[in-house]
């Protein structure tokens, strides 16, 4: 009997083996993790099923606070780091007489060399422009940047990105989504596009929105536009709003009073394992909460235990039914 | 010209990868484990102090169990998770029981006296995550104050070791413990917890 064969652990022993899981996960979170590193661990796993039993146990509460992101400021640490700007921003001398002169779709065909960045499904990504421009990348998401020079030209191909603009008056910052057009005026703003519906909403700053007509509006903070192919509207959002929308920068999706239709929407956008809601009376239920962004699992558990629906696999995504 | 540079998100992160088959075995066991298993801790222990005199015994307990059900797993993983860590811990208190050389009869009673919990979803399983960022905010003001600061800073604003310790004015030493008790700490006051949302043995 395995009993017999491990000796009994005193508190203590338990206490050190304890503390010798957590300096691992300490040492991978916050510390230097090189190849050597991860070998070492996975041999300390491996030498006793009571290391691997002490990390899990650790690993399993550690996840959880993982949430605790949620409760980071606005202003994170990208935001302090300075920027040069210096002759680069000469460069951009000709860009706003560029952007008066640009015609709707036309300036697909003018910049050379463009360089193109992409995220996949779940992925996220943080752009860091020469100019101090920094741009977060959502799931499934392409950006290209404008390869002619003295421009400050952004094309959002498809997904969403959270635009932090170094400003220089001098030189606007446009981003073009197919051939809307948002021009920072001093700005933090967020931007997602889907073949239904373009989205902007303005965190800091001021931002100006050219639609497809001559309608153009100047956003302040928490000013939403929302445009589809066949309408235009600019509606309000409160910062805690904003807020959790950009929960994605942090690795997790809020919702309030949300619908499992709209909840599982989110999700699928992130993971390739697909929630599927089995009729309409459950796709009408609602829930609340933060959720980690990837963990698609622990919420269709939450889902079903908060709610007393029924979850199950099939070919790797989940129903959720009554 | 724009130029873009590629930073790594620090939630990209992922935990150690295996390649094997019988390392495929070993990562859906962790996995399930930390799903399944973990998130009972407080109605385990409930049971243990129910079931177990001796206090002191009770984490060795608690770890022979975790090991069984762990190494169970590898193997196949159980259908019914809670329904095989109770059963588990049963059938371990009857062996410690059995082979202990004084027989405590009122212990031995109780054990045969035992219910297991079935599978449905306790109160401590139905955690509504609205309820879940309060619940984290409230175990971190409980750590000592050097240790929460520590974690404040690694894990609400994202800061390297290096970085908490030159924000701190501490080594990068004394910076690592904080980390590491703060976890340790932690994790403990978050799985003793779960029991207060209302476990049962």
């Amino acid at each position: 009997m395995s009993e017999l064969a491990s000796r009994p652990m005193t508190a203590e022993e338990i206490d050190a083996l304890t503390k010798t899981a957590a300096d691992w996960i300490e040492r991978r979170d916050f510390g230097q993790w090189s190849e050597e590193d991860r070998a070492e661990f996975e041999r300390w796993l491996a030498a006793s099923p009571a290391h691997r039993i002490a990390y899990l146990r650790l690993e399993a509460g550690w996840k959880r606070t993982e949430l605790l992101g949620a409760l980071r400021p606005f202003k994170g640490k990208e935001k302090e780091r300075k920027f040069a700007s210096g002759p680069l921003l000469m460069k951009f001398a000709a860009a706003l007489a560029f952007v008066a002169a640009m015609g709707a779709g036309a300036a697909h065909y003018i910049a050379p060399q463009p360089e193109t960045y992409s995220t996949g499904i779940g992925g996220r990504e943080t752009l860091r422009l020469s100019d101090g421009t920094l741009i977060d990348m959502n799931t499934d998401t392409r950006i290209r940047l404008s390869g002619a020079r003295g421009e400050r030209i952004v094309w959002l191909e498809k997904g969403e990105a959270y635009f932090q603009v170094h400003h220089d008056p001098a030189h606007p910052f446009v981003v073009m989504v197919g051939n809307r057009r948002v021009t920072d005026l001093g700005t933090e703003f967020l931007i997602r596009e889907d073949p239904r519906r373009l989205e902007v909403a303005l965190v800091e700053g001021r931002a100006r929105f050219d639609g497809e007509s001559a309608k153009s509006f100047t956003l302040t903070p928490g000013d939403v536009v929302v445009a589809t192919p066949h309408s235009l509207a600019m509606t309000e959002k409160s910062q805690q709003a904003l807020s959790d929308e950009l929960g994605w920068r942090r690795g997790v999706l809020i919702f309030h009073h949300t619908t499992l239709a709209k909840a599982a929407e989110e999700f699928n956008r992130y993971n390739n394992s697909k929630i599927v809601l089995a009729n309409a009376g459950v796709a009408g239920r609602t829930i609340g909460g933060a959720f980690t962004i990837t963990d698609v699992h622990r919420f269709a558990v939450i889902v079903r235990d908060a709610l007393g629906l029924k979850i199950q696999n099939r070919d790797g995504d989940i129903v959720i039914s009554q | 010209m724009l130029e873009g540079m590629v930073e790594r998100p620090d939630t990209d992160r992922e935990g150690p990868m295996r390649s094997s088959d019988a390392a495929s075995a070993v990562s859906k066991a962790d996995a399930w484990f930390m799903r399944e298993i973990v998130p009972l801790e407080g109605s385990l222990m409930q049971f243990l102090q129910h079931n177990w005199r001796n206090a002191a015994e009770i984490p060795d307990l608690r770890q022979e169990i975790y090991i069984r059900v762990y190494e169970a797993a590898v193997k196949r993983l159980p259908e019914k998770p809670k329904q095989f860590l109770f059963a588990t811990a049963r059938n371990l208190l009857i062996d410690r029981v059995r082979q202990a050389l004084v027989i405590p009869i009122d212990a031995a009673a109780d054990l045969e006296a035992m219910e297991i919990a079935g599978d449905q979803p306790g109160p401590e399983q139905v955690v509504i995550a609205r309820d879940e960022l309060r619940r984290l905010q409230a175990a971190l003001e409980q750590l000592q104050p050097r240790w929460r600061q520590a974690i404040t800073l690694g894990r609400i604003e994202g800061l390297s070791r290096r970085e908490i310790a030159s924000r701190m004015g501490v080594t990068e030493g004394t910076a690592a413990q904080y980390l590491s008790w703060g976890i340790c700490a932690l994790v403990e006051i978050l799985h003793r917890d779960s029991s207060n949302t209302g476990g049962k043995a």
